[in-house]
């Protein structure tokens, strides 16, 4: 990771919408000859419910006037059927052509990277004036700020698994961009957007629903800043010995303190405004083939309950093809409770940093997820960059960089070895897949601890007289 | 008294039913007649195709007791009120090439292999399924037979267009195309006739001659109208049980001339006499017109005329070959504008007995090569990729025009068309991709779906139902190839379902090609063969039907010795992860500090070394540890950890007196 920021660093220098634009044409120079390099079938990269060729098998049933469920092949939204369905269908002389999908996932990309720029810079802002409030700013003028949005921006367009996961035809860089415009919403306090993004998010994947909790937080208490205790300490110190200094700052982390129930409320009221209006379209989409209690079943049932066993990088699906059926519920319900135990200590521990609270959550639920792809760690990652500043000094982070390398060299491989020439083993796979879920583990431990650490660090300053 | 007098009512009651049966008995009785039909194939093989049938008449006018109809048939017809049910054990693939497909016998003969099985049901429409499933169980027990396996929802489904049944949604189709036939399913079949195989034709059953034939098909087709309330006048069950074998006969006539056979050198029996039960006995040899010597064509082209010429006559004994046995009658195909008629020579079984057998013997007496007529496409069905991740399933129909068959009922040659219906059923692990279904004419891809007709898709149900597909392509006439690909994508299952050889594959069950234009059927001149049976199936008007080969796809497998493994292995990665993640959230940074002050303190030189060592691989400072100073802080932990102990033992005691 460390290297990927530095290496970003540099880039910023030579400036961001070079090489930003620089991406967006490598993109499309790859999507243009992505028919041979046949992404759209890897595990690593569709996954049953992102694979745009099952959502034109499901599209291509509805012209037919069957349910577009039927037949267990497609299992996304209906909306994304009527928004992207046409696109499939659409040929160019003679031959189906996936440019037109591929455009939008790299405007959809091209937005993403446009969103966590502007995160990232209301991030810095913030972490500026959080910090000059807490009187540390003169303590850490000699290590500069790193403007993070930028390095994260570029992080997730150079991103080799976003540039995959863009060209693979997958509906993932779709799904990520709504998980950020909830993101970028909520930390401009753009309470429609973010409610918007959410509800969006959460009923393509079902996952980003517990991004509820930082966003609440984002809404209620403000963007990252260090432990709220320790402004009131330090205000009280600054009360005591600097009061006629500082006057403009004293205000602000006082107000920070307070819970702001009106724009959570609002939140919700609008949350309740989108998904009533997507469950409408939903209904209406589906009238004819079984109605919404179908829709659930098809999508949201199939994701829970891990039907589908054909290998991704996750580690479910050699789980559940080897478990005994008899335990396979408590199984199930054992790995997704998994997700939803860690919700409320880390948000106990987090809640001052809801921005870093949502990077955990995705971090936490592509791991876990029931079919993984790379594009949700294309996700995760460039948001982890978001916090360069506060996470210079985690640890292990060249262990996990070479741990990701490998594993992504290494899967396609063990793929290629058992399904292609028949010499692997499942148990090669699986055990690739093994290591990913490790080094995602390792990932989001060692980054929750250096968060931790940082805030022991600005604490230990605030309390020591200078 | 009373009990004497009831007894001469019903004793007179008794003797009216019987003599009011007598007088219907002209009308309506049970009848049994068997057939055997024998013929050269051009490849120096013979098809021996026999034919019995038994009937039964409605149950209303004649009751429930038979003394030739089995019981056993009876009642499944009545049980799950069947209208029409074919089965079919068959072992070996017919080939259409060689041994033709355009003829009464192979539209209805010629099986997949294995076992298949379809039913149309004469019940409300909620309850076929539950009927589908009892009747495999009983055909399952009454044929030795694994049929029981059709019984899931993912090995049957419900046709449409393919099978000549009105389509009412009340047929389901299922095949078994591992099922290994043998006698074990014959003996059960031979069971329903009336004579077994004792006498009769079917005493010509020798099992080892009948099993090493190249192609040997036992079918079982049934029908009755019972149940259909709307007829006035039924015809009650008809049962009909055929045995279609292809054999070739060892002889060593060199390789030029076609082997001369006879019956005891094809089936190693002889016939001595006809079942006593059965209203007819007949033996039929059958040559099919195309049979045109080409060695004569090029020497003698007079005389291979002439040879023609002769046959025509019908004559038992001709240049061409000669038959052991003056036929009792020769039955010649009426000639239409589509095909040449072919000849059937017929003898009766009942002329002969145990001291002089029915012997009946073919000899060639010149080369002869003809071929058998065609069905207008020939289809092979084959899979494209390699891996086992995805795949294509191709169905590629040549055209066979060259033997100049003639377009049922189109005159006009611009608009001329050719319809071909195709049934595919494939199973939920094979996940097809119904949209990438490609047509290709004359190695063309089409890009519009003009030549498709109708189509009727219900995409397979993981684990629940098959894939089904029917589909109407219509053709031009001139086409040479037609080709249909379909994408589809290797599922994976769970352990528990794969079957014991796993790697040995999956069939797909063989696709049903049908040319609704064309009707195999011979028409004959005689209107006293409408009474035989076996003729009077040949003139039935039958669309014109061929079988695709079975597909073996393999399918990846997982590790089956691996559960414990994977399961312990994953559950580690997420201890690993929830027991970490937490740590690292409850951790304090002072704690820690005192705790590994507090352990340096206590512990001897090789824990200083530990430490240090540890210190130097998180690339920290190592601190020399130092004597706690702080006694207040530790005292005041000390209170916490009085005060947490006798909270606990407090709880405890509150738990154990309120429970007590």
């Amino acid at each position: 990771m460390e290297e990927k920021t530095k290496a970003g660093s540099k880039r910023t220098k030579l400036g961001f919408w070079k090489w930003a634009i620089a991406s967006i044409v490598l993109r499309l120079i790859l999507s243009y000859f992505s028919k041979y390099l046949n992404l759209s079938s890897r595990p690593e990269v569709s996954t049953p419910l992102t694979s745009l060729r099952r959502l034109a098998e499901g599209y291509w049933l509805k012209q037919l006037s069957i349910s577009p469920y039927s037949g267990s092949m497609y299992h996304g939204s209906p909306l994304l059927l009527s928004i992207l369905g046409p696109l499939t269908a659409k040929k160019i002389e003679g031959h189906a052509s996936h440019l037109l999908c591929s455009l939008v996932s790299v405007i959809a990309d091209f937005i993403s990277a446009i969103l966590i720029r502007a995160t990232g810079h209301i991030l810095v802002t913030a972490h500026g004036h959080s910090l000059k409030a807490l009187g540390l700013d003169k303590l850490f003028k000699d290590t500069e700020i790193l403007p993070s949005g930028d390095i994260a921006a570029l992080v997730y367009l150079w991103n080799p698994f976003t540039i995959i996961s863009c060209i693979g035809f997958n509906t993932s860089p779709i799904e990520n961009l709504f998980v950020i415009l909830s993101l970028y919403g909520a930390s401009a306090g753009l309470v429609p957007l973010a409610a918007f993004g959410w509800v969006i998010a959460s009923h393509l994947s079902l996952y980003p629903l517990v991004l509820v909790i930082p966003v609440i937080f984002l809404l209620g208490y403000g963007l990252d800043a260090p432990p709220r205790k320790l402004f009131v300490q330090s205000n009280l110190l600054v009360g005591e010995e600097r009061s006629k200094d500082q006057v403009g700052v004293k205000n602000k982390p006082i107000k920070t303190t307070n819970f702001a129930w009106r724009r959570v409320v609002l939140f919700f009221f609008w949350a309740t405004i989108w998904i009533t209006y997507v469950l409408i379209l939903c209904a209406i989409s589906m009238k004819d083939y079984g109605g919404l209690a179908e829709m659930f079943k098809r999508t949201y049932g199939f994701t829970l309950t891990v039907k589908d066993l054909s290998p991704n990088i996750g580690v479910l699906w050699y789980f559940f093809a080897e478990v005994f059926d008899f335990f396979r519920n408590f199984f199930v319900i054992v790995f997704h409770v998994n997700i939803l135990f860690m919700i409320l200590p880390l948000a106990i521990r987090l809640n001052h940093r809801p921005c870093f609270l949502v990077f955990v959550y995705l971090a936490i639920s592509s791991m876990l997820k029931s079919y993984p792809s790379v594009g949700d760690s294309a996700l995760y990652l460039s948001l982890l960059v978001l916090f360069v500043n506060e996470l210079s000094e985690m640890k292990l982070s060249f262990f996990l960089f070479c741990g990701y390398v490998g594993v992504s060299l290494l899967s396609p491989v063990m793929h290629n070895l058992w399904i292609w020439r028949g010499t692997g083993n499942a148990n090669f796979y699986f055990a690739t897949a093994m290591a990913y879920a490790s080094f995602q583990i390792i990932l989001v431990v060692e980054s929750v601890s250096a968060m931790l650490n940082y805030d022991r660090k600005i604490r230990k300053l605030c309390t020591t007289p200078l | 008294m009373s009990r004497l007098k009831f007894s001469f009512l019903l004793f007179l009651i008794l003797l009216w039913g019987s003599e009011s049966t007598a007088e219907e008995e002209k009308e309506a009785n049970e009848e049994f007649t068997e057939a055997l039909l024998l013929r050269p194939l051009p490849d120096r093989k013979v098809l021996a195709h026999f034919h019995f049938q038994s009937s039964a008449p409605p149950t209303q006018t004649y009751g429930r007791h038979h003394y030739i109809f089995p019981k056993s048939i009876y009642q499944l017809v009545h049980k799950f009120h069947i209208r029409e049910m074919e089965l079919s054990f068959t072992q070996g693939r017919w080939n259409y090439e060689r041994w033709g497909g355009f003829d009464p016998i192979s539209s209805s003969n010629a099986k997949p292999p294995g076992v298949e099985l379809w039913a149309d049901f004469d019940v409300p429409q909620n309850q076929v399924d539950d009927s589908w499933k009892n009747l495999t169980h009983a055909l399952s027990g009454l044929f030795c037979a694994s049929i029981n396996f059709l019984e899931h929802s993912t090995s049957y489904s419900a046709t449409q267009w393919s099978f000549q049944s009105s389509s009412s949604g009340k047929l389901r189709y299922g095949t078994l195309p591992r099922e290994a036939v043998c006698t074990e399913n014959l003996t059960p079949w031979l069971k329903l006739l009336p004579c077994r195989d004792k006498a009769g034709l079917s005493s010509l059953m020798d099992r080892p001659s009948i099993y090493r034939g190249y192609y040997h098909s036992q079918r079982l087709h049934l029908k009755s109208d019972e149940f259909d309330t709307s007829k006035i006048s039924s015809s009650g069950i008809v049962l009909e049980q055929t045995l279609t074998v292809v054999l070739q006969p060892n002889t060593f006539s060199g390789k030029k001339l076609q082997p001369s056979w006879s019956l005891s050198s094809l089936f190693g029996r002889k016939v001595t006499g006809k079942c006593s039960l059965s209203n007819s006995s007949n033996v039929y040899v059958q040559f099919q017109q195309n049979l045109v010597s080409e060695e004569n064509e090029s020497r003698e082209k007079s005389e291979a005329q002439k040879n023609e010429i002769l046959i025509h006559e019908g004559s038992h004994n001709n240049p061409l070959f000669a038959l052991s046995h003056p036929p009792k009658r020769v039955i010649k195909e009426v000639e239409n504008f589509q095909k040449e008629g072919s000849i059937l020579y017929e003898y009766s079984v009942e002329d002969y007995d145990e001291y002089g057998p029915f012997e009946l013997g073919l000899r060639w007496k010149v080369p002869v090569i003809w071929s058998c007529q065609q069905a207008p496409l020939h289809a092979s069905r084959f899979l494209l990729g390699s891996g086992n991740e995805r795949g294509a399933i191709a169905i590629s129909m040549k055209s066979t025009r060259s033997n100049d068959i003639e377009i049922a009922g189109l005159d006009d040659e611009k608009a001329c068309s050719l319809r071909v219906g195709i049934f595919q059923v494939v199973p939920w692990y094979v996940k097809v991709y119904y949209h990438t279904l490609e047509v290709f004419l004359d190695g063309e891809s089409q890009a519009t779906m003009d030549n498709i007709e109708k189509i009727h898709v219900s995409p397979s149900e993981d684990k629940v139902s098959p894939g089904v597909m029917e589909i109407v392509l219509r053709l031009p006439c001139s086409v040479k190839t037609a080709a249909l690909t379909l994408e589809f994508d290797k599922g994976f299952l769970h352990i528990d379902e794969y079957p014991p050889d796993a790697n040995q594959g999956f069939d797909i069950p063989s696709a049903v090609v049908h040319f609704a234009d064309f009707v195999a059927n011979m028409s004959f001149e005689d209107n006293l063969s409408k009474e035989i049976p076996i003729l009077s199936k040949l003139q039935e008007k039958i669309p014109v039907r061929s079988y695709t080969e079975v597909l073996l796809v393999p399918l990846t497998t997982p590790d089956f010795s691996m559960p414990y493994n994977v399961i312990t292995m994953t559950c580690t990665i997420f201890a690993l992860y929830f027991g970490s993640l937490l740590n690292a959230l409850r951790r304090r940074r002072g704690e820690e500090e005192r705790l590994l002050k507090g352990k340096g303190a206590e512990k001897g030189p090789l824990s200083l070394l530990l430490s240090r060592l540890s210190a130097k691989l998180r690339g920290k400072q190592w601190e020399p540890p130092k004597p706690s100073s702080s006694s207040s802080k530790k005292s005041s932990v000390n209170y916490k950890l009085v005060a947490k102990v006798v909270l606990v033992a407090g709880i405890a005691i509150v738990w154990q007196f309120y429970y007590q």
